[in-house]
């Protein structure tokens, strides 16, 4: 299943270095970019065509794990927008993506809310939590923020159990929603309707950043990531950029937990713990910081590989997992998108020899 | 009044173990600029070694030593086998291979010992002090606790080797240039941490007994310590330890209604505000950089 992915991993990287590395890189790559850039939209057409058709070949389960990829990517992508462009550090995803998905449970169980309009209702929920936890935690930095992200992710699971929130929360035993059916008649179950769903929703947010990485804003946000010194005697609003970051980071991951609950049908406090957070820093790095097609990759680890290493050896499943993340980060110590950047710049090496390519796109990014 | 006192000394009491963590993530802080995700498990791994010695029948000492050293050698290995390679890798890079270390020591500690809970036992013996306020093994546990610190300052204050390391840390390239090896210092930072851990591990252990995941908690709490002191200050580390304890404890009894359930939460919620005020920590030293 992971072919098609890695395709869109390796076509869109290039452009995303030219749009956000450094600017050596960017001038080196660009001339190789604009060669094939015609090419590599008929690659992104392809990949899509193909994810498309792929709830066709494969049993509804399979369809069902391929909709939690994306749902991942998704949540990997939100925070990939506040490490990879803006530079802080969270380990309290795991708690958007739970205010999310409980914001579409809470919608659809209790109100009746159609299971679409519970999305931008989680966006804008996770938006606010997100914009507000960051007015004074942004003040913090490095390792300090990651503590107090951390705080967020220990809180939530807390706070869905306590008692007095239990009649909208369900406390501990949680909420259940009913599965979407397919609209308009169409001919297809409702797993493969929600993978289609799942799609279209990470299509459009994945365009959405990518314009977003290419805007003055977005500049803004990368300059405060590269140099805040620099970036603040430009004129760039540190902290206004920082926070809406968060924000934004937020509600991509809530709008991932509102579709994760739909998906999932089910939505419990224990689901959202700390280790969810560190799942999606794991597919982050993997994926590779800063990319965003590198998120699919990253959502491809977070579901798979955990099975993969239980199918080896059930009593040692976590040391085989631990292994399985040392020789990623052994082979490709900046995520699958640093690799295939170095493997290009290496290709691009041999086809035409460019120095400063080659000098600069060794080094670590950060 | 009463209750206030006896909360304290709870608090202090299990802010014992949370300092004796601290003190371990900032040592390793200290020496290698990262957060040790993976220490509380290198502690738990050190004090299921302990356990094993003493199931061959040796004596509590012996097993103690042989923790300590042997933990102090795996620390050495760790860090020349699995993160020398990738020293130069992006930071993140090696949160990675930190949370990949946590997942095979904690399996493999499942794998060679099992899950059941074993009792683990202390040299402080578990007789009531101060009026039932405490115990002797906490007592000896804060004591052990105070008298590593002493040790530490006098290390790194008073010997050429703790200079070098700091140094090392400090600034690794004119360290190079003075003749400093900053690869072993490194090296023996990961040393000392996993032996401190091992001791840390020993001294826990005895109160949430013995099994693979005894240490999430405590060191989950033992980094809001560090944090909280400062990780730039191994005293404020441990002071930190102890005040997420009392802070705890004592918010869980005192602030009604929403106390006893979100304790936990509203511990950290404590120290992020307190994070607001001195954003590098109570005794941190902030960090100028050069633009």
């Amino acid at each position: 299943m992971s072919p098609p992915a890695d395709d869109i991993a390796t076509k869109e990287s290039v452009p995303f270095v030219a749009a956000a590395g450094a600017a050596a890189p960017a001038e080196a790559l660009s001339g190789a970019a604009t060669g094939w850039l015609a090419g590599r939209h008929l690659l992104i057409a392809a990949a899509i065509v193909v994810a498309a058709l792929m709830p066709f070949f494969f049993k509804s389960f399979v369809t069902f794990q391929l909709t939690q990829v994306m749902v991942y990517a998704l949540a990997i992508l939100g925070l990939n927008i506040l490490t990879g462009f803006n530079g802080q550090f969270s380990l309290g995803h795991s708690a958007f993506y739970g205010i999310g998905a409980y914001t579409a449970a809470i919608l659809m169980h209790d109100y009746d809310v159609g299971y679409v309009w519970t999305l931008p209702a989680a966006g804008a929920v996770c938006f606010a939590v997100g914009f507000l936890f960051g007015l004074p935690a942004l003040r913090l930095q490095g390792l300090y923020l990651a503590l107090a992200t951390f705080a967020l992710a220990i809180a939530l699971p807390q706070i869905l159990k306590f008692g007095p929130l239990e009649h909208w929360t369900g406390g501990v035993q949680g909420l259940f929603i009913d599965k979407p059916d397919p609209p308009f008649g169409l001919p297809i179950d409702s797993d493969q309707w929600l993978y289609y769903f799942t799609l279209i929703v990470l299509l459009l947010l994945f365009l959405a950043v990518r314009n977003l990485a290419r805007s003055r804003t977005g500049r803004a946000i990368m300059a405060i990531r590269d140099h805040p010194i620099a970036a603040a005697a430009m004129g760039v609003n540190s902290s206004l950029y920082k926070t809406l970051t968060f924000g934004v980071s937020a509600l991509y991951t809530g709008i991932a937990g509102a579709l994760g609950a739909i998906v999932v049908q089910f939505v419990a406090p224990d689901s959202f713990s700390f280790l969810l957070s560190v799942s999606f820093l794991v597919g982050l790095i993997i994926g590779g910081i800063g990319s965003i097609p590198g998120c699919l990759v990253g959502g491809i680890f977070v579901l798979y590989v955990p099975n993969i290493a239980e199918s080896i050896s059930r009593g040692l499943a976590g040391a085989i997992y631990g292994i399985i993340l040392l020789i990623i980060i052994f082979v490709m110590p900046s995520g699958a998108a640093g690799f295939v950047r170095l493997a290009n710049a290496w290709l691009a090496g041999k086809w035409r020899p460019n120095p400063t390519a080659r000098s600069t796109l060794g080094q670590p990014r950060r | 009044m009463e209750l206030l006192l006896h909360q304290v000394m709870a608090g202090l009491a299990t802010g014992g173990i949370y300092a004796c963590m601290a003190l371990a993530v900032v040592m390793i802080y200290q020496a290698i600029d990262h957060l040790n995700f993976a220490q509380g498990e290198m502690a738990m791994f050190s004090t299921f070694i302990a356990w094993q010695v003493m199931q061959w029948g040796q004596p509590y000492w012996v097993a103690f030593a042989a923790a300590v050293v042997l933990s102090f050698i795996g620390g050495v290995l760790i860090e020349r086998v699995l993160f020398r390679p990738i020293h130069n890798a992006p930071v993140l890079s090696s949160l990675v291979a930190f949370i990949a270390l946590f997942s095979i020591l904690n399996s493999a500690a499942g794998y060679l010992w099992d899950y059941t809970i074993k009792t683990f036992p202390t040299p402080f013996g578990h007789k009531p002090l101060l009026a039932g306020l405490a115990d002797t093994h906490e007592v000896g546990m804060i004591g052990v606790t105070l008298g590593l610190l002493g040790l530490l300052y006098l290390f790194f204050r008073g010997t050429r080797l703790g200079l070098a390391m700091r140094a090392a840390a400090a600034n690794p390239e004119s360290a190079r240039l003075v003749g400093i090896r900053v690869g072993w210092m490194t090296a023996l930072g990961w040393g000392m941490a996993a032996s401190i851990g091992a001791v840390a591990g020993m001294l826990i252990a005895p109160v949430v007994f013995l099994e693979p995941n005894m240490m999430l908690g405590v060191l989950l709490y033992g980094f809001a310590g560090a944090v909280l002191g400062g990780l730039t200050s191994p005293g404020g580390a441990v002071l930190g330890g102890f005040a997420v304890g009392v802070i705890e404890n004592v918010a869980g009894t005192f602030i009604p209604y929403v106390g006893r359930e979100l304790k936990l939460t509203i511990a950290l919620v404590l120290i992020v505000a307190v994070l607001m005020v001195r954003p590098s920590g109570l005794f941190g030293r902030s960090v100028v950089s050069r633009v």
